[in-house]
Formats: C-alpha cells, sequence, structure tokens
C-alpha cells in the first residue's frame, strides 16, 4: 500500500463519523430545530455501541444499539424541545453534560477492553485494482452507508414532496402550521433522525475507528459537526466536502507529528479546532448578503389556538 | 396529541419561584431510579450525596471552595445569557486565566518579589479570561459566525495550550517528570481566612463580586439594558440599546470572572499549574447559572448546591464505589428538569380530551 493510497484512506476513516453526524444534523436544522447535543449522543453512542458489540461479537448489533442510545437520548431533547418549548440552546446543552456523564457510567467497565474491528469488504478482483480499488472497494459498512446516507438526505431534501414540507417548516413554521402541516410530528421525526445518525456516528469510533472505548473518545467531534453544517451552508452536497477537509486536517495532523514537525504537537491538535473557528468566520463573513440558514432556526414553536 | 401547551397572558410570578424547588426533588427520584439500576441502595446512595457532606466541617469548608468558582463564573455567565449571548466556552477562559496569572507566578518564583504578586495575578487572569472571550464575541458581532461554535471551541484550545506549557516551558526541573509548574512561592499563593481550615480569600472575593453583579443588574442602567435587549429585542432597538455592545461586554465580564476563577484554583487550593485543573467548572457553571435563575442571589444559593453534588459525588465514589460519572450524569438531569419546570412560568399544560381536539380540528 503506497503512501497517498494510506493517507486517502485515513482521511476517509476520520471523515466518516463527522459526515454522519452533521448529515443528521443537517436534517434537524432544515426542519427549524438545533439541536447542540450532538457531541452527548455521540459519546453515549459510542459507550452503547461498544458495549452491544463487545456482548454479542457483532459489529452490526454494535452499531444498532448506538443508533438505539442515539434516537433514545434525542427522544428526551424532542420532548424538552418540542413538548415543552424550553430554549433548543440550552437543552442541547442539557443534552450533552447527560450524555457525557452517562457514557463515563456505562463505559466505567469496559475500558481496557478490545472488539474485533467492523470487517472491510473485499471483493476479489475490484479490491486488488491499484490506487482506487481500495479506496472504492475495501472501507467497511459505516463509509458505504455514511454515503449513501447524504444522497438519500440530499434527494429527500429536494426531490420529495416530504422534504419540501420539512424545509417549508424550517422557514416558517407559522405558515406550514396554517396551511395544516404538522409542525412538532415533522419536527419530532427530524430530531430522532438526527440522533439516530449521531448514535451511528458515535458507534463508528470504537467498532471501526479504534478497537476500544475510552471516556471522552468523541473529543468534540459533534460539535464539529455542528460547524460543518454552517460551514455547508445547510447543503448536503457542500457537507461532504466539508467533511473530508476537516477529515484531512485531522489526518495531517497526525502526519505532521509522525514526521516530527519542530511545533508542539499540542498546536498541530488545536488545528482541526482552530481551522472550526476560522472556517465559521469565513462562512459567516461571506454570507452578509443575508443568511441562507432556516429562517426559523431555534424559534421556538407552540400552536396558537 | 392530547397534551397542549397555552401560552400564560403573563408570566406566573409563583412558579418561577418555586420552580427550581419543584425540579430538585424530580431529580432526586430520577436519580434514585438510576441508583437502582446500577445496584446500589439509593437511600444510602443519596445520603451519602447530600447528607453525609452536611455532617462534617471539612466537607462543609470544602463545599465552600467548591462552590466558589462555580458561582464567580456562573454571575458571568448570567449576564450574558440575559442579554442572549450563549458563551458556553467559560472552561476555556478559566484555563487563560490560570495560565496568565501563573505566568507572573513563574516568572517570579524565587525572586525577592513583594507581596503584588497575587494581585497581579489575578489582574492579569481577569484580562486575558476576558481578552479569550472577546474572541467568540467579536467573531459574532463583526461576522455573525456562531459565539455558541466558536467559545467552545478555543475551550479545547486552550486546554491544549495549558498541556504544552506545563510539559513543556514551564515544567519544575526537579518535578521527577510530573506535568506541573513548581510549588507557587508563599506571596504567589491565595491566603487562608483561617489558619487550619481549607477556606482560602477567594470564598470572600466571590462574596464581593455576586454583590457587585447583583447591583450592577438591579441598580444601574447597564444592568437594565442587559435585562431588556435579552427579554424583548424589539423594545430594545426602539430604545437605542445597542445590542452587540453587550454582547462584547457581557462577553469580556464573563470571560473576567471565569479567568478570576481559574487563578484563584491555582493558586489557592491546587497550589500549581497542571492539566486538569477544573472538573468542568465551566460547564456546570452553566447549570448553577440557570438553576440560579440568572439572578445573583439565587445563583449563590445554586452553587453550593452543585458543590454539594461534586463533594458527595466523591464521597460516595469512596464508600459506594458509584462511578465519579454519575455526578455529571446526576447534573444533567437536574439541568433538564430546571429548564422543564421552566417551560411552565411561561406556559400552562392543557389536557385535551379527543371531543374538543375534533372541534378545534387536531388529532
Amino acid at each position: 500500500m503506497g503512501l497517498v493510497e494510506a493517507i486517502i484512506l485515513s482521511v476517509i476513516a476520520a471523515s466518516t463519523p463527522l459526515l454522519l453526524a452533521a448529515t443528521g444534523e443537517l436534517v434537524v436544522e432544515r426542519a427549524g430545530v438545533l439541536n447542540l447535543g450532538i457531541e452527548g449522543m455521540m459519546i453515549v453512542g459510542a459507550a452503547c455501541g461498544f458495549a452491544g458489540a463487545l456482548y454479542t461479537g457483532s459489529t452490526l448489533i454494535g452499531a444498532l444499539c448506538g443508533i438505539g442510545a442515539g434516537v433514545a437520548l434525542s427522544l428526551i431533547f424532542a420532548a424538552m424541545a418540542l413538548g415543552l418549548a424550553v430554549n433548543q440552546v440550552a437543552s442541547g446543552l442539557a443534552l450533552t453534560i447527560l450524555g457525557v456523564g452517562l457514557s463515563g457510567l456505562i463505559g466505567a467497565g469496559f475500558v481496557g477492553e478490545r472488539i474485533a474491528i467492523a470487517p472491510r469488504l473485499n471483493i476479489q478482483g475490484l479490491t486488488n485494482i491499484p490506487l482506487i480499488g481500495r479506496i472504492l472497494f475495501g472501507q467497511d459498512m459505516f463509509v458505504y452507508v455514511s454515503v449513501a446516507l447524504v444522497v438519500a438526505t440530499w434527494w429527500f431534501l429536494y426531490r420529495s414532496r416530504a422534504g419540501l414540507i420539512l424545509r417549508a417548516i424550517g422557514d416558517n413554521h407559522i405558515s406550514a402550521h396554517a396551511l395544516g402541516y404538522p409542525v412538532l410530528k415533522i419536527r419530532t421525526l427530524a430530531v430522532l433522525f438526527g440522533g439516530a445518525c449521531a448514535g451511528l456516528a458515535g458507534a463508528y469510533l470504537p467498532l471501526a475507528y479504534t478497537p476500544f472505548f475510552i471516556p471522552g473518545m468523541t473529543a468534540g467531534r459533534g460539535w464539529i459537526a455542528l460547524a460543518l453544517v454552517v460551514f455547508s451552508s445547510w447543503r448536503p452536497a457542500r457537507l461532504v466536502i466539508g467533511a473530508y477537509l476537516f477529515g484531512a486536517v485531522t489526518i495531517l495532523q497526525l502526519h505532521a507529528q509522525g514526521a516530527g514537525v519542530g511545533v508542539p504537537s499540542q498546536l498541530m491538535s488545536a488545528l482541526p479546532y482552530l481551522a472550526t473557528v476560522i472556517v465559521l468566520v469565513l462562512i459567516s463573513r461571506a454570507r452578509t448578503g443575508g443568511s441562507t440558514a432556516p429562517a426559523a432556526l431555534g424559534n421556538v414553536f407552540v400552536p396558537d389556538r | 396529541m392530547p397534551l397542549v401547551l397555552e401560552k400564560r397572558t403573563e408570566r406566573s410570578t409563583a412558579i418561577a419561584l418555586v420552580s427550581p424547588l419543584i425540579a430538585i426533588p424530580l431529580t432526586l427520584v430520577t436519580m434514585s431510579i438510576v441508583f437502582a439500576l446500577i445496584g446500589k441502595n439509593p437511600i444510602a446512595a443519596l445520603s451519602a450525596y447530600f447528607i453525609q457532606p452536611l455532617t462534617d466541617s471539612y466537607s462543609l469548608q470544602e463545599i465552600a471552595v467548591k462552590a466558589s468558582p462555580l458561582v464567580l463564573i456562573a454571575v458571568g455567565l448570567s449576564l450574558c445569557y440575559l442579554a442572549n449571548a450563549w458563551n458556553i466556552g467559560a472552561e476555556g477562559q478559566l484555563v487563560i486565566g490560570a495560565v496568565a496569572g501563573s505566568w507572573i507566578a513563574v516568572k517570579t518564583q524565587g525572586t525577592d518579589a513583594g507581596a503584588w504578586v497575587l494581585p497581579a495575578m489575578l489582574l492579569c487572569a481577569a484580562i486575558a479570561g476576558a481578552l479569550y472571550a472577546l474572541i467568540p464575541a467579536i467573531c459574532r458581532v463583526r461576522f455573525g459566525a456562531s459565539e455558541i461554535l466558536t467559545s467552545l471551541m478555543l475551550v479545547y484550545v486552550a486546554e491544549l495550550l495549558l498541556d504544552y506549557l506545563v510539559r513543556g516551558p514551564w515544567r519544575d526541573p526537579n518535578g521527577f517528570n510530573f506535568p506541573t509548574t513548581a510549588e507557587f512561592d508563599p506571596v504567589a499563593t491565595v491566603p487562608l481566612l483561617i489558619e487550619g481550615t481549607r477556606l482560602h480569600a477567594g470564598v470572600l472575593l466571590t462574596i464581593v463580586i455576586v454583590v457587585a453583579i447583583f447591583v450592577l443588574l438591579g441598580r444601574t442602567i447597564k444592568g437594565f439594558e442587559i435585562r431588556v435587549v435579552g427579554a424583548a429585542p424589539r423594545a430594545a432597538r426602539f430604545g437605542g440599546f445597542n445590542a452587540n455592545q453587550l454582547v462584547i461586554l457581557t462577553f469580556a465580564l464573563s470571560g473576567a470572572l471565569a479567568g478570576v476563577a481559574g487563578i484563584i484554583e491555582v493558586a489557592g487550593p491546587i497550589g500549581h499549574l497542571q492539566p486538569g485543573i477544573s472538573p468542568g467548572y465551566g460547564f456546570t457553571a452553566i447549570i448553577v447559572a440557570f438553576l440560579g435563575r440568572l439572578n445573583p442571589v439565587g445563583i449563590l444559593i445554586a452553587g453550593l448546591f452543585l458543590a454539594l453534588t461534586f463533594i458527595g459525588g466523591e464521597q460516595a465514589q469512596i464508600a459506594m464505589k458509584i462511578p465519579l460519572d454519575m455526578t455529571k450524569v446526576f447534573q444533567g438531569i437536574l439541568l433538564f428538569y430546571v429548564l422543564a419546570c421552566d417551560s411552565f412560568i411561561l406556559y400552562r399544560i392543557r389536557l385535551m380530551t379527543s371531543q374538543r381536539a375534533a372541534a378545534d380540528g387536531i388529532g
């Protein structure tokens, strides 16, 4: 395996959890809801995913456990932010605080345990094609799921009637409600979808990225996913570019450390976070002509009667 | 849906006052269930968390010492939240304050520098915390970048900077390779209030600052502007209040207070700079701010209560082997209940019979 191939493979691996979590949040935000609890849902997804795979020996069941954990937590958020019309920023933060605690509690018994990493696809003939074979036909299932998810999300948002309604609700919930669309129901479904994606993204980390669980292993990826949604201007295609760019920054940082670049390792580790700040500023600045964010993003909605 | 929210015509003051008092029992009941789920006796666990720390003087002092940074940070954050500015990065501002203040302590180590050292450290920490908080504030005001995300990203950056300093340039050469600075000189240490106790002067400073913020909010024009901008942005615009300027001001103040909290921790209870100087004070302070109803006096009480959960968590870990993360679970659940109860200040919940729902054309 050549160096270029190895780097591309590791970039894909680092980008996949970001892409999964950000795709879910993109749908949530398009429906007009801001869920800041991604980091919490991801970390619980990681703990539950690892637990599932450890006890059953199956990556698939592990992934399903991660998804289930994400959905369960997002249900709490939906009850708070949609059911009780609580401020979305505050309830999202509460979800992250709770999630970090829960994952520590769940994962306390697993520190030091190892599991078999998710199997990679291997098709005789195709996977062995030089350079592109392993990149296109030699990934684990999460990578293919993440790509399929973005394509499906794009199709859903721009080519389906339900997607149109969801975007309408995100842009103007009062008009959508007046037209008879069930605002709270669709928002709830969007939040649950976001939870499933975040849970899967978290489960990816111990199931495919590293074969063990450590507390705090999401290391802010949930927040970077949130920033990616802003970066993408709420468009799925740009989200793919953003996620892979950030994956590349992460890998660049690791390779630079390995190559003994003469800067402190902590500075290199800070790169993804600094890049997020810089990207947010540049993107927000470029958008001074008029924001592309869903107009009702973050506003509470209580049906009037 | 059979349950619907209905806007109240005016805020319910009664519920605003009792809502934290409803949230706490609800949290305790939920926690009992969690304890039972992990196979611990709920009564014994709750007693270890909330009763035992109140029974000996050492724990009581420890609660005051832990509450001090929480309250200091939370009163600052409450200013931001009142003005609708979301500073989530107090943890990073705390770390930067600790680093900046420690810089003076490290540079004057072993010299015969006088009594000016500690005040200079406090000042330096306040300035550094404020400047660090100004980064997300300016990014929001000038470029419209979400202050939530930028302030949070800077937490990770601050922690990495601290890690670099204590492992690299500031490491104690006689420290057996541990990543810490040398113990601070006595002039660079926060003095104890009473010899032989844990109570230090920082606790006193916290009370002074709570009073100052109370006066700022309740008795000054700036305080009035902060409250109006958050509660009624349109009215504030008509009143000619500059919302952007208030974002800058509240971020700077909260950053300065977080920075001071950081240096007090390092120059007080800890005594030197090391990684892991805070058990998440900056994040727990968010809960303290909400539990205290964004009111300085409420925050003082809420801070003592959350400090109790830290001490109780440590005791429950020693006595009953309950994982330390239980404290975070507890804090997360508490914040949920506080927010949920707050919802009933603005709304009343109404049960809809299916007939009524049909008449309204839903269901």
